[in-house]
């Protein structure tokens, strides 16, 4: 029962979480002892007890880091789509391999497919340096071409060679289950190779991928190191073909690097990044797929890695789509309370300061708007503590509605003085130092008023020489007018 | 070993054959057709990849059809699968505009996630069911004919397949011929288009609807990667011999009607999958243009470059 819904509750999460999509799931077949069962398995696959588990889960953390790091610097070399041209253009290279070897030999496989690979390599550079087409119909042509040459040898050699060629589908798919030791010491070779490579040519890969004009003008040969990338890659690229397919390479050479990019700018940061979330969705899901009959291991990786990208993309606390929406909703909400306390301060103001209270119509009247946004307004103010509601009855035309007296708390009557003294000295430091016309400056002091800080006032204030008076006239309020009571501070003392 | 002359003859010896074979050969006209045309905005618009992207990413909307009506008929699974190819282009464009990822890494990101969702829903729920994954890879064109036979008011009226290929060709050529105008300035100049004061963004999500409906229509046929040879082939291959956009969308149907027929009879003679070899006929074809085509070609190229670089002695790179 408990795996049921668990099976159920994962499934629906996993899909609700990617796509917002329901999805019909059918019942699985209920035993006796399934919490054991469960429990059984996922403690079996974390303590590697079979050798086949340690292989498997080995093999997908090799494959997650190797894909990781080159996916690194395929993602910021804006070449994400080569990755895909590349992973299908090896499979013409693969039925040659076994036409010459005549079975399934891994080193004739191997080599057949970085060649082949290679060619579609030099095709793509040769079309895009000598005619005019563009990278991307390049690649389109390049991929389609070599994999449709693929799809045929491999359709004639298994009708002309009878059961010997039952592997070689596995490439357009892959499998991890029939995965043996042998098959990991590509892997780690190619691992190998590209940390010895990453390592001594650090400086050289980052220079030639970020600026290659710089890079052949300090006399970096270009060329080669983009060739020595592309070798790395090819051979990447075929190590991990056989166990999770053609398509889903590229998935894994992508996926990580790109929530990594998220993460980090930093180069160095965003391989390490990348290498460890290829090997954690490597293993996860692995682990996935051991638990869930039927549940192919390559597709499950992926769809871990995606939903770690969208969880990173979301959540993220730096550039996370969510905190930074909120921000955004924060600094609104802060900047439509400051211009409703200024426009408080400027009813004040009218009145020259001679009464502690206003009416919410003469603040409706001020701001030009209906009574009813006044009144939402207002209430933000009350909640946020910086003004005070009273209810004054007119007692002799009683059939007029009841006036609302607002007055300022200190702290809001602080805010209104601030806002009211950066939107006047910022009009007067354009006017005088940036000679605006006095009837330019309201709009983009109305903007710079929440924005500029204490210390830029105060440099504002020492370059204008403390001034008393705005372009319009008006009073600059000081920090001294405050202190000294001069503007009147309201006598409702705060909540 | 192989004879030529006989595998041509014996694909058009018989009364049954010719029938059978020309049913395969009129869905490879229409198919490529179709997707020609498309991908010629598509192509002009440096797009082309798109085509790969979204016919991958049909694939869970075609699951989640069957899986939730539990037949392969062609309505609800037509309808999923466009709702998912929108949906994959409208991934893409978000996360191209809305996120710092560039747009080779969102367009890959996109769709082989979707194409991973859709092969862990099909190995889960559908199984051993003839929605066969390689099949979708590749697709069968020779299987046409086995479609089973349209009947309009109890007036048999053909094949089911073929008709279908037809409404979507048909719809495609209707809606080229009507848009041409904004599809034109669109694709080469969007700020030109949005000072006509045309809808600049329902424009491109209509092209990409069309791409999805076409995508849907051939992927049985064709698979889902030959798509993407069908898309970018014609167009590519033509604007080596004209220079008119015209000119280049006219010049889909003989180049589809040359890979339909080329593709069959490349696939009898070396017993290949017609689709692929449809594609392989493509390249072929596309070789020459390449090589000698007038406007751009390789030789024809370096010819004219080597002019121009002599009379204006300016170095051209």
């Amino acid at each position: 029962m408990f795996l049921l819904i668990w099976k159920r509750l994962r499934c629906a999460l996993l899909l609700l979480a990617l796509f917002w999509m329901p999805c019909v799931l059918s019942a699985a077949q209920i035993s006796s002892n399934l919490e054991q069962d469960w429990i059984n398995k996922a403690f079996r696959f974390w303590t590697f007890a079979d050798s086949s588990i340690q292989v498997i889960a080995l093999g997908a953390i090799l494959i997650g880091i190797n894909c990781g790091l080159m996916g690194g610097y395929v993602v910021s070399r804006r070449l994400s789509m080569f990755g895909d041209t590349l992973s299908h253009a090896v499979l013409p290279g693969i039925a040659v391999g076994f036409m010459i070897s005549q079975s399934r030999d891994e080193v004739a496989l191997m080599i057949g497919a970085t060649f082949s690979g290679f060619v579609g390599v030099g095709i793509i550079s040769l079309l895009k340096r000598y005619t005019k087409m563009k990278e991307d119909s390049a690649m389109g042509l390049v991929l389609s071409g070599f994999y449709a040459l693929g799809i045929c040898l491999i359709t004639y050699l298994q009708k002309s060679s009878g059961g010997g060629m039952a592997g070689l589908e596995s490439y357009l798919f892959g499998s991890l289950v029939g995965l043996s030791s042998d098959d990991l010491i590509p892997l780690c070779l190619c691992l190998a190779m590209i940390i010895l490579c990453f390592v001594l040519l650090n400086k050289e890969l980052l220079l030639s991928g970020f600026d290659p004009s710089f890079a052949r003008s300090v006399g970096l040969p270009v060329d080669l190191l983009h060739f020595c990338l592309w070798i790395l890659l090819a051979f990447c690229i075929v190590s991990s073909l056989q166990i999770i397919g053609v398509v889903l390479v590229s998935a894994l050479l992508i996926i990580p690097a790109a929530t990594a990019g998220l993460l980090t700018h930093k180069m160095s940061r965003l391989l390490l990044f990348s290498g460890i979330l290829g090997a954690l969705t490597g293993i996860i899901g692995c682990f996935l797929s051991f638990l869930v009959e039927r549940l192919p291991a390559g597709p499950v990786i992926v769809l871990c890695s995606a939903f770690l990208f969208l969880t990173v993309l979301f959540f993220n606390p730096v550039r996370g789509i969510l905190p930074s929406w909120i921000r955004t909703r924060k600094r609104g909400q802060r900047i439509r309370c400051e211009n409703t306390l200024k426009a408080c301060y400027q009813v004040l103001e009218e009145s020259s300061f001679s009464s502690q209270s206003f009416s919410q119509t003469s603040l409706a009247r001020r701001r030009r708007k209906s009574d009813a946004e006044i009144e939402r307004e207002i209430d933000v103010l009350i909640r946020e503590g910086y003004a005070t509601r009273q209810i004054i009855l007119l007692e002799q035309k009683s059939e007029l509605p009841s006036e609302n007296m607002i007055s300022l708390t200190p702290s809001g009557w602080e805010i209104a003085t601030r806002m009211i003294r950066n939107h006047r000295l910022w009009e007067l430091y354009l006017t005088k130092e940036a000679s605006y016309a006095p009837d330019h400056v309201h709009d983009d002091a109305e903007k710079i008023e929440h924005i500029i800080g204490e210390k830029t006032v105060r440099e504002l204030e020492r370059i204008l020489d403390n001034p008393r008076r705005d372009p319009h006239g008006k009073l600059i309020p000081s920090q001294n007018d405050i202190d000294r009571g001069w503007l009147s501070p309201p006598l409702v003392t705060e909540k | 070993m192989f004879n030529l002359v006989e595998s041509l003859i014996d694909a058009w010896s018989t009364h049954e054959q010719v029938i059978w074979n020309l049913q395969i050969v009129f869905m490879g006209i229409m198919v490529s057709l179709s997707c020609g045309l498309v991908g010629c905005f598509v192509v002009v618009r440096r797009m082309a990849l798109l085509g790969d992207a979204v016919s991958h990413g049909i694939l869970p909307g075609i699951v989640i059809a069957y899986l939730l009506t539990g037949s392969l008929s062609v309505g609800p699974v037509w309808i999923g699968a466009c709702i998912a190819g929108l949906g994959c282009g409208a991934c893409i464009e978000w996360l191209r505009t809305k996120t710092p990822l560039r747009e080779d890494a969102a367009m890959g990101l996109t769709f082989t996630s979707f194409f991973a969702l859709g092969i862990v829903l099909l190995s889960l729920e559908v199984g051993q069911v003839h929605l066969d994954p390689a099949c979708i890879l590749y697709g069968e064109i020779g299987l046409t004919p086995l479609a089973p036979e349209l009947v309009l008011w109890g007036v048999p009226c053909g094949n089911q397949a073929l008709w279908n290929m037809g409404l979507v060709c048909l719809a495609t050529m209707i809606s080229t011929v009507v848009f041409y105008r904004f599809l034109l300035v669109t694709s080469f100049d969007t700020s030109l288009a949005r000072s006509l004061g045309m809808p600049v963004a329902s424009i491109q999500y209509g092209l990409m609807l069309l791409l999805a409906l076409v995508v849907v229509a051939s992927f049985e046929s064709v698979g889902v990667i030959l798509v993407l040879a069908m898309m970018i082939l014609p167009p590519v291959s033509s604007s080596f011999l004209f220079r008119r956009l015209p000119n280049i969308l006219l010049s889909c149907l003989p180049l589809s009607i040359l890979y339909s027929l080329g593709g069959l009879h490349l696939a009898y003679w070396m017993n290949f999958p017609i689709s692929a070899s449809m594609a392989i006929t493509g390249v072929v074809i596309f070789l020459p243009c390449c090589l000698f085509g007038p406007n751009g070609g390789i030789f024809t190229n370096t010819k004219s470059l080597s002019i121009q670089e002599g009379s204006k002695g300016i170095p051209i790179n």
